[in-house]
């Protein structure tokens, strides 16, 4: 192990060397510095000129540049850039907060729709769902991200404003809604007539009760989930997880999953208490890691429950309460965002959903008004990687699942009688997951470089923004700090990526 | 989408005789027609196919190539153009049947930018450069590929280490911010020529992958005995790897070739809209993005169109990969539905339709999920 991280840094370092230096170069012939003093009109141009290349070194070769930048680097100087005169450090800084939380969300809803929709698909091979999802990954997967996102610009965000001003939907358009929603759950549940029938009509009906419900009580205007609603969505969320991680004939996984669905409720209004506490208020600090402490707190409690319960498989019972116990605490995060949605709205005059830049300038107000302005800047440009990346993993789990199902060890476990639960759980999935693990942090660590486009056309101060603008400003230091910090991410991801495979496949060694 | 091996094989047909079935399908037929006859019965790929013929036809008919002039009246340059239509909207109606006011084409059919020129036009134009840079693309990429891939499968040792050493370079940096400093190099070029050399340049980017998997083909291939064969009949390398490896390879190299033009359409595209790919006087579909998309508001035609062809390109070349993908497997069967499996079952057999061990409806991860 230790002899294969040596030998695969050694070598990453080497290329990350000399891929450096060809960047160096190839950046330096790309971008001109003097161009707008040659076309000015000053008087004093030529000085200028001559200050310039005094500034930038210009008359050096680039060869010697590079070394000199290098060396730089090796003491943690990553230069300035020139035209604002801040420190790269600084810059890149600020850049990789903004893109760190527009590429959380992402990665992690596009993998985790990505990946049910595919195995979905993958388990009703041949039938209309999976022709349907075939067809609209190739769609999403041909789609132009600059394209969708000026789209979504136009018709979601300036949609939604304007909608926002009326919130009612005519009833026909609920109803059209509610009929498709029951068409795609019949399609992907499948079965017998009778079943899709079945299927459709619950899921129609549902879909159109909740529509229904959101219109009646105004949660365009006033979001919020409440009390009430909590109780029936944490039931509903124990009895999914239940059915689908442990099986619901799995009395003590189910019974836990409702405990802690219980806890939530009961801690439900005394959070409210808590999340008006001083560290909330303007100006403080810490209470994003308050909130990690909370999640942590909460994901413990889920599992210790899971453990009382105990049982000869206490494990299953854990997980499950894990996870409802993180639904149930998102939940209540997301509720007391919510509550600050009506003075939010009216502060940005009734249009609250933005099209460009990362957060609303000179807003003021504590925390929560906070994230909730992070929130609705997230919204499109996360809407925009999702619809892309989501296509990529659906075609990817689809597959892998696909072969998955085709091993003999399937075959095994259906000969033994395992519910097609067990199989499908318990030996499809969490195998379908191994060649997914290799692809994860290498996708992470390129989104992490910025989704470059995504950023462009919403202005978010990113790392893919600083790249475009600093090549298009002729400021080569900036660029150069982008391309070292993706290149040895890229080079650290693909380390991570062995690693993981060897760790979660115990066939591959990494020694050998 | 390949790996399409059915492991719920309806049971009551017998190993042997479902082979004989299959191979009456093929027999007498060389290589070459088996993959022809199996692309065309795919669906997507026949489709996509006729979509891509046609956009490159009215591409290429409708504003002329170079100074062969086209069918169309306008060449997309033109500027101001009497309106037509209030605010330049395009003139091109639905039929009645589809709520439009009766079918016609008009004069500007995708409508009029705000200096009056024909987007008809100007999306053409568009097209064919968007369609050009692609092809160049692919044939650079898959030329490159091949020869690495094939010098460093064939012939191992020291070349192969260099060879992918090299290839981990291009993988260090994301192809977009590559291709954005090469864009910008090529953009210096004045003239409609700099589309040809920043294609070329993305061509020399795009090459990696391929070489991978034509490597790993050739390291494999090379072990075969039809290969020991020719080596001991006196070959040379150049003949055992261009006649006996090189026509085996041939269906990954063809597959990923196009599933590799398609992103390269989207990476052009990308580039382009970014301004750091194709600039003028050359247009390209990104570019054309670019230019109007703060006229959204106002003319949101101008924005549609472009968009429009971008997807339809990238849609039709990714359909007609993967029926290649589909043709080229030799694992690949026609598998018929679930139903009409049961169906032919229960005829044939009336007692024996439990037999399938197909997936239950309630297969896990459903309603629930």
């Amino acid at each position: 192990m230790l002899n294969f991280l040596t030998r695969r840094l050694v070598a990453g370092l080497i290329t990350l060397f000399v891929s450096l230096f060809l960047m160096y170069w190839l950046v330096d012939i790309a971008i001109d510095p003097l161009k707008d003093l040659r076309e000015s009109t000053a008087p004093n141009k030529e000085q200028l000129i001559a200050a310039r290349i005094k500034l930038l070194d210009l008359d050096t070769n680039v060869v010697v540049r590079f070394f000199h930048w290098f060396t730089d680097v090796l003491h943690g100087d990553f230069g300035i850039a020139w035209r604002s005169g801040q420190p790269v450090s600084d810059l890149v800084a600020h850049a990789i907060g903004s893109t760190l939380q527009l590429v959380t969300a992402a990665t992690f809803l596009s993998l985790l729709l990505g990946v049910v929709v595919g195995i979905v698909s993958a388990l009703r091979q041949y039938s209309s769902f999976d022709y349907l999802i075939i067809f609209l990954s190739f769609l999403l997967y041909s789609l132009p991200s600059f394209w969708v996102a000026v789209l979504l610009k136009q018709w979601v965000a300036i949609g939604f404003n304007d909608f926002l001003a009326d919130p009612k939907f005519a009833w026909t358009t609920i109803a059209i809604v509610a009929i498709v929603a029951g068409v795609l759950w019949s399609l992907a549940v499948g079965g017998t007539a009778v079943r899709r029938w079945q299927v459709f009509g619950i899921s129609a009906a549902a879909t159109f009760a909740m529509i229904a419900y959101l219109q009646v009580s105004d949660f365009w205007l006033e979001p919020k989930i409440g009390i009430v609603l909590l109780a029936i969505l944490g039931a509903a969320t124990a009895f999914a997880i239940a059915a689908i991680f442990a099986g619901l004939h799995n009395r003590r996984a189910l019974y836990t999953a409702l405990t802690v669905v219980a806890i939530g409720v009961v801690l439900y209004e005394p959070m409210q208490t808590v999340f008006k506490g001083d560290i909330f208020k303007v100006g403080s600090h810490g209470a994003g890691w308050l909130i990690f402490g909370l999640a942590v707190i909460t994901l413990v409690v889920g599992f210790v429950v899971g453990r009382l319960y105990g049982g000869p498989d206490w494990g299953v019972s854990a997980r499950t309460g894990a996870i409802v116990a993180l639904i149930m605490g998102a939940m209540i995060y997301v509720d007391k965002v919510m509550q600050l949605w009506p003075p939010y709205t009216k502060a940005l005059n009734g249009r609250p959903i933005p099209t460009f830049g990362d957060r609303t300038p000179e807003l003021g107000g504590n925390y929560w008004v906070g994230v909730l302005d992070s929130f609705t800047h997230l919204m499109l440009p996360t809407l925009t990687l999702i619809l892309i990346a989501f296509a990529a993993y659906t075609r990817y789990s689809r597959s892998s699942m696909l072969e998955v199902m085709s091993q003999d060890y399937i075959r095994t476990a259906r000969a033994k009688g395992l519910p097609e639960r067990v199989v499908v759980v318990r030996h499809g999935f969490r195998n379908t997951l191994i060649p997914l693990a290799t692809i994860v942090p290498i996708d992470v660590i390129t989104l992490l470089g910025g989704a470059v486009i995504t950023e462009a056309v919403f202005a978010r101060p990113g790392m893919g923004a600083l790249f475009v603008n600093s090549l298009d400003g002729a400021e080569i230091n900036p660029v150069m700090a982008y391309l070292l910090i993706t290149a040895s991410l890229a080079i650290v991801a693909n380390i991570v990526a062995d690693i993981i495979y060897a760790s979660v496949d115990p066939r591959i060694r990494l020694d050998a | 989408m390949s790996t399409p091996e059915n492991t719920q094989e309806p049971a009551p047909v017998s190993e042997s005789n479902e082979n004989a079935i299959e191979l009456k399908e093929v027999v007498g037929l060389s290589q070459g027609q088996i993959v022809r006859k199996r692309f065309f019965r795919h669906k997507g790929a026949l489709i996509g196919m006729f979509f891509l013929l046609a956009t490159i036809l009215l591409a290429f008919t409708s504003v002329g190539v170079g100074p062969i002039p086209g069918w169309w009246k306008y060449n997309g340059t033109e500027t101001n153009l009497a309106v037509e239509e209030p605010g330049g909207r395009p003139t091109m109606h639905l039929p009645e049947f589809l709520g439009g006011s009766g079918f016609a084409i008009g004069d500007h059919p995708f409508g009029q930018d705000e200096l009056g020129r024909d987007m008809f036009g100007r999306v053409m134009h568009g097209v064919q450069t968007s369609l050009i840079v692609m092809f160049i693309i692919g044939l650079v990429s898959c030329l490159l590929g091949v020869l690495v891939g094939a010098l460093s499968g064939y012939f191992r040792g020291r070349l192969d280490t260099a060879l992918m050493r090299t290839t981990d370079l291009f993988i260090t940096v994301p192809v977009l911010v590559i291709g954005a400093v090469l864009g910008k190099i090529t953009g210096t070029i004045p003239g409609q020529k700099n589309s040809y050399v920043f294609a070329v340049a993305m061509g020399v980017l795009l090459w990696t992958t391929l070489a991978r998997l034509v490597r790993g083909e050739f390291l494999a291939l090379r072990e075969r005995e039809f290969v020991d064969a020719a080596r001991v009949a006196g070959a040379s390398s150049t003949r055992i790897i261009f006649k006996h490896i090189l026509p085996n390879a041939i269906g990954t190299i063809i597959v990923s070739t196009t599933l590799l033009m398609s992103s390269a359409i989207l990476l052009e595209t990308a580039l382009s809209y970014l301004g750091f790919g194709i600039r003028e006087p050359a247009i390209s579909l990104g570019s054309l993005i670019s230019q109007y998309q703060q006229s959204f508001t106002t003319r949101p035609w101008l924005f549609w169109w472009p968009g429009l062809f971008i997807v339809v390109i990238a849609l039709t070349v990714n359909f007609i990969g993967d029926g290649l993908r589909d043709a080229f497997d030799p694992r690949q069967k026609r598998i018929p539905s679930v139903r009409k499996m049961e169906k032919a079952q229960a005829a044939a057999r009336p007692t024996a339709t439990t037999a399938a061990p197909k997936l239950g409806p309630d297969a896990g991860l459903g309603a629930g999920a």
